[in-house]
């Protein structure tokens, strides 16, 4: 084990470069999968006639297949169909649609949980459907799901590191690379691997935690 | 209603997979690679990252460096003027094929053997580098050759290689463990996964070079001709990349360069 | 070309799709398990009256289950041999999965125990029988009932992250899509083929979770 060698600074920085693009996939995938999740599962609890029907169809096709299927799919096969993306937006999208769909079905889970009551008393006191969702609904169901949510956003995070397989040059991918030149290096680069991972996920399910006692 | 959601899913699927059956790939009808490179202002090209010798990715410094990537710089500077306008993508012997034929790189160096099946998939160019497949083992093992490969022991090879068919044509009792890449192989092979490594004999030195702990045993047991890869139905370029090899070796820059990352003269 | 799709494929390979068929319901399966008992362990010390067992068990779950499953089957398959225990590639996938999914089940399984109404034990105690005897056969019984539709989930889970095996060379589903693919050059049939292996394992484990889920909500009443 070579800790000194793993650690040196040109081997330091190519490991904190991957990590930035482990954190730049990241925070991407979290944005858009949280809005295409919360699009779609406000279409299906507000089962917009044929749409829903499709779009669960399709949500539990994604959310009961393996991201690393999903990924090497969108990134290698779909091009072969016409549909090509370079390799950040491929393991961009990749995240997106799978966390998409898993918080789809929180979303959805989240407005199911509003009291009826709620609903009933917004609509008699002369509120439309669509500022009933604003302003009571989704505000309700928002703070109910933001433990899961913030579960689902660690778990977008640990997921960048599938991505290794269409090569993408994030974390994992560099360690392997280090790992490559010599054996000493190994164990190491997988504890600062796991440090850094850890060190970004606990802080934000402490975050989760404290935005969680802030609620109702 | 999840027994119809069920149902409405499987024929989906079913509707899915008989469209499919009627879909061919598409091809993107361009004016050819070459007319592409010149107006983008660079080639790109697919080169692998874990191979020493051939093209090898340097954490300290961040570059790749290697005999495939020397090869591109001379394209680029053949059709561009300047071998600096060269982008190169990482590429594996499992996704170099799609990566070509999706249209992201525009030639595959990449130690590629040619062969007549992946004649079907791709043009090749002429042969750039003659190779062999060998064996890769610990100092002090009792393997020295292909034929000590028996039932029990465990061959390590990267998926997409044409070592894969060989070695279980040519060992047909051992066990074939294959991995992603060069690199997870050999550090798979040094953590004890298993008792050798086979691939080209060319990209075997590279590791022995890496690591002195091993050795190649047995000399090449296959021949591996290597031609650089390109998208089919694109002779133009083919020609470009030929003549560009061509006017190497009558240089002799090919041999200059062949000696400088081998370390002897070519044959 | 190779945006073909050819079932004649799933045929001529038949006998390794099966095999990674088997292989990944196997580690699946294995992992469950295991994971199961590892969880439940942890899931005790967590709670027991001990505070260095607190500890671990909590210091377990929050390491283990805020790192990538990659990292941990690597932990098994490149950084144990360093060590002196070399463990194939099927071996450390399935112990990275035990491992990381019993961190998972280990929380599951508290929230089961600690919402089993505090009566249940207080009687159990106040009857003679031991701290060890009220868990095993008083609370945790009623827990894992509670936890179950979880649990199940994690299964699905399972079978998902199994894929993980293939960048170990493991001989699951995955691998040996790869392994298809580079003999055909036909990846759209090969990856499609395997999604309906796994979803011929997943969609049935998913059904029956809501099934579960429905029914212990209206068991509740």
């Amino acid at each position: 084990m070579d800790f000194a060698g793993a650690y040196s600074w040109p081997n330091l920085s190519f490991i904190l470069q991957g990590f930035g693009v482990t954190l730049l996939v990241a925070a991407l995938s979290i944005v858009f999968s949280f809005v295409l999740g919360t699009i779609l599962g406000a279409i299906r609890y507000a089962r917009i006639p044929i749409l829903y029907r499709l779009l669960a169809v399709i949500i539990d096709l994604i959310r009961n297949l393996p991201l690393l299927l999903i990924i090497y799919f969108i990134y290698i096969v779909l091009p072969l169909v016409g549909i090509k993306l370079p390799l950040l937006w491929a393991a961009i999208s990749a995240l997106t649609i799978f966390e998409g769909a898993m918080i789809s079905e929180i979303v959805r889970g989240g407005l199911n949980s509003v009291d009826r009551g709620q609903i009933e008393a917004a609509r008699s006191s002369g509120l439309s459907y669509m500022q009933t969702m604003r302003l009571i609904i989704l505000p309700l169901a928002l703070r109910r799901m933001v433990p899961p949510i913030v579960s689902q956003f660690i778990s977008l995070l640990k997921d960048t590191s599938l991505c290794v397989i269409i090569l993408l040059p994030e974390m994992m991918h560099n360690i392997q690379i280090l790992q490559g030149h010599s054996p000493k290096y190994v164990i190491p680069s997988l504890i600062l691997a796991a440090v850094l991972y850890f060190a970004v996920n606990y802080t934000l399910s402490i975050i989760a935690r404290r935005l969680e006692a802030k609620t109702i | 209603m999840k027994k119809r959601s069920y149902a409405s899913l499987l024929l989906i699927l079913l509707a899915a997979c008989l469209a499919l059956a009627g879909c061919g790939g598409k091809k993107n009808a361009e004016g050819g690679t070459l007319a592409a490179i010149k107006e983008r202002g660079k080639v790109i090209a697919g080169v692998k990252y874990d191979t020493k010798l051939f093209g090898l990715k340097d954490p300290a410094t961040g570059k790749v460096e290697g005999f495939d990537i020397d090869i591109a710089k001379a394209l680029a500077k053949k059709i561009l003027g300047d071998e600096n306008k060269v982008e190169l993508k990482e590429v594996t012997s499992k996704t170099r094929i799609p990566l070509l034929q999706n249209g992201d790189i525009d030639l595959i160096i990449a130690t590629m053997t040619i062969t007549e099946d992946r004649k079907k998939q791709v043009d090749f160019s002429d042969v750039y580098f003659e190779a062999g497949q060998s064996l890769l083992v610990k100092k002090g093992s009792a393997i020295k050759g292909v034929g000590d490969l028996k039932k029990g022991t465990k061959v390590l090879a990267v998926k997409g290689s044409t070592s894969t068919k060989n070695i279980r044509e040519k060992a047909p009792d051992a066990t074939v463990l294959e991995f992603e890449n060069y690199q997870d192989a050999f550090t798979a092979l040094k953590a004890g996964q298993g008792d050798a490594l086979t691939t080209d004999n060319a990209i075997l030195l590279g590791m022995q070079k890496q690591d002195p702990n091993y050795e190649l045993v047995g000399g090449n047991f296959t021949d591996e001709p290597y031609g650089i890869a390109i998208k089919k139905g694109d002779a133009e370029f083919v020609k470009a990349v030929n003549d560009l090899l061509k006017e190497m070796k009558e240089s002799g820059e090919y041999d200059k360069l062949y000696e400088q990352w081998m370390g002897v003269k070519p044959e | 070309m190779t945006g073909k799709f050819d079932i004649h494929i799933l045929f001529d390979h038949w006998d390794r799709f099966l095999e990674g068929f088997l292989h990944t319901i196997a580690s699946s399966a294995l992992a469950l398990v295991g994971s199961f008992i590892l969880g439940t362990i942890i899931a005790v010390m967590r709670i027991a009256p001990l505070k260095p067992l607190n500890w671990i068990g909590t210091a377990y779950v929050e390491f283990i289950r805020n790192i990538p499953l990659l990292l941990v089957v690597f932990v098994f398959f490149l950084g144990l041999p360093t060590l002196g225990v070399p463990l194939d590639g099927f071996t450390s996938g399935t112990l990275g999965l035990m491992v990381y999914t019993a961190s998972f089940i280990a929380e599951a399984i508290r929230a089961g125990i600690q919402s089993v109404p505090s009566g249940q034990s207080e009687a159990a105690r106040a009857t003679g029988l031991s701290y060890m005897q009220t868990m095993l056969h008083i609370i945790l019984p009623q827990a894992i009932k509670i936890v179950l539709p979880s649990i199940s989930n994690q299964f699905i889970n399972l079978v998902k992250n199994s894929s993980i095996l293939a960048v170990v060379s493991g001989f699951d589903l995955m691998y040996y899509a790869d392994l298809i693919n580079a003999d055909t050059f036909l990846p759209l049939t090969v990856y499609t083929i395997v999604a309906l292996f796994y979803l011929i394992l997943t969609l049935p484990l998913s059904m029956a979770v809501h099934y579960m889920e429905r029914r212990f909500r209206a068991a509740d009443r």
